[in-house]
């Protein structure tokens, strides 16, 4: 089946795997990136796994790493890691490396827990929420409204001067930091071995049933991902920055590549016979309309406030943002804290205590917003 | 060369922080020659973008240490 669909895609899309990475490439600098995208959704599809994304894989790390005990997500996911060293290669060719930090450091990380609980509760990130509407999921309709919302608002506190503060160059080294831990973590999914009967992985823990333990081959993961972290490092594909730009400045160039983004997996799904609309029975998605709205309006709120989505975050970080880089590891402490914590939604429903979740985190970035603006 | 009536510092900031800054300092002076420094890798196709769509120019783009100099004129 996979190869059947790899083989369709290619013909669709015309060219390999190489081919593709090339075409990507040369179009995302030439700043053509709807044609850039239509490449990655293409390379997303060719990877069924590829439908969860940045959010929900930094959960099943979280996971991995024990920070909690939900045994169905947990996998060291290889495509973070990818992605962290796609950006820093890209960043590193084209000189774009720069070691900064100091922009309120510990609000950040704050903001990635409630980016991560928002998520949670939702079940997916910006990328992933435009997937599922790609997908015919009706459901992600109110986190992408939520979303849009939750921007919004964001973009009022920058409307009014709001500012995290000024962030200061750095020595090499402080910049590498996310880039040498993406590299450990693969070096862990490497040479640990694993036990499919215990769950682990060595020292880590591994699902062996549910979403953590369904997953693309590892050098696909990983090619997948350091291919996407080079596409997005170069364009700067931002889901937020997107609406960002919309509300604030009515530029849509960032707007076109999500559109292009969404159209192309649209495209891709019905070809590939994946289109399902309704609300109920949609993969890794609950019907709870209004927290699913709720749970995007913190986390796209908390984005706006810090600059990106989390896709963006993880690039930043690899580009040698030390602030962005405290905003993942937030968003990697939340992850855990929410399954051992009940805030996080299955496809059962809201967790025991999404609803506070939510709620504590929209709250906390109303505050970060208030309390951070500067204008006279 | 005209002179610079106005210099906007915006190390340190990330976007859309340069951009509205800038778009401020625009608006407030109607004509005149603005110098934005930005490090925000972003920053510099969006303060062209906000520039041109404010009606203003860009003139000059150079870069330094990572630091980018745009120079912005509306006559």
């Amino acid at each position: 089946m996979y190869s059947s669909r790899a083989e369709l895609l290619t013909r669709t899309f015309g060219g390999g795997y190489g081919q593709c990475l090339r075409r990507a490439f040369r179009h995302s600098r030439n700043g053509r990136n709807h044609r850039a995208f239509r490449r990655i959704a293409a390379v997303c599809r060719q990877s069924r796994q590829y439908g969860d994304l940045r959010g929900l894989r930094l959960r099943d790390i979280a996971g991995s790493l024990g920070l909690h005990q939900a045994a169905v997500v947990q996998y060291l996911r290889p495509e973070i890691p990818g992605f962290i060293l796609g950006s820093f290669v890209a960043a590193l060719m084209t000189g774009e490396f720069r070691a900064r930090a100091g922009s309120a450091p510990a609000t950040r990380f704050f903001l990635g827990m409630c980016a991560m609980a928002g998520a949670l509760v939702f079940l997916g990130c910006p990328w992933r929420a435009f997937l599922r509407l790609a997908g015919g999921d009706g459901n992600a309709l109110f986190g992408v409204a939520g979303l849009a919302v939750g921007v919004f608002i964001g973009t009022r506190f920058f409307k009014g001067g709001f500012s995290l503060g000024r962030a200061q160059g750095q020595s090499w080294s402080a910049g590498v930091m996310i880039a040498l831990a993406a590299l450990v973590l693969l070096a862990a999914r490497f040479f640990l071995s694993p036990d499919p009967v215990a769950g682990t992985l060595g020292w880590l823990m591994a699902s062996v049933k549910g979403p953590g333990a369904a997953h693309a081959p590892l050098f696909i993961s990983l090619a997948g991902g350091l291919l996407i972290g080079v596409l997005a490092q170069r364009s700067r594909f931002c889901t937020m920055g997107a609406l960002r730009d919309l509300f604030l400045f009515k530029q849509t160039h960032l707007l076109s590549g999500v559109l292009a983004f969404l159209v192309v997996a649209f495209a891709a799904n019905l070809v590939l016979g994946q289109f399902k609309p309704g609300f109920t029975g949609q993969p890794i998605a609950h019907t709870d309309g209004l927290w699913n709205f709720l749970g995007m309006v913190a986390s796209g709120l908390a984005f706006a406030l810090a600059g990106g989505c989390p896709g963006r975050q993880l690039i930043l970080a690899g580009e040698g943002d030390g602030d962005s880089a405290v905003f993942v590891l937030g968003m990697l402490v939340a992850a855990g804290l929410a399954h051992t914590m009940g805030w996080a939604s299955s496809p059962a429903g809201l967790g025991p205590n999404g609803m506070a979740a939510t709620l504590v985190a929209l709250g906390f970035c109303l505050l970060v917003g208030v309390m951070n603006l500067k204008k006279a | 060369m005209a002179e610079i009536t106005k210099i906007v510092d915006a190390r340190g900031l990330s976007c859309p922080q340069p951009v509205l800054i800038a778009s401020d300092e625009m608006a407030a002076l109607e004509t005149g020659r603005i110098e934005v420094l930005t490090d925000c890798g972003a920053s510099p196709e969006n303060v062209g973008r906000a520039a041109k769509a404010a009606g203003w120019r860009l003139v000059s783009s150079s870069e330094d240490k990572g630091t980018v100099r745009l120079v912005l004129e509306k006559p």
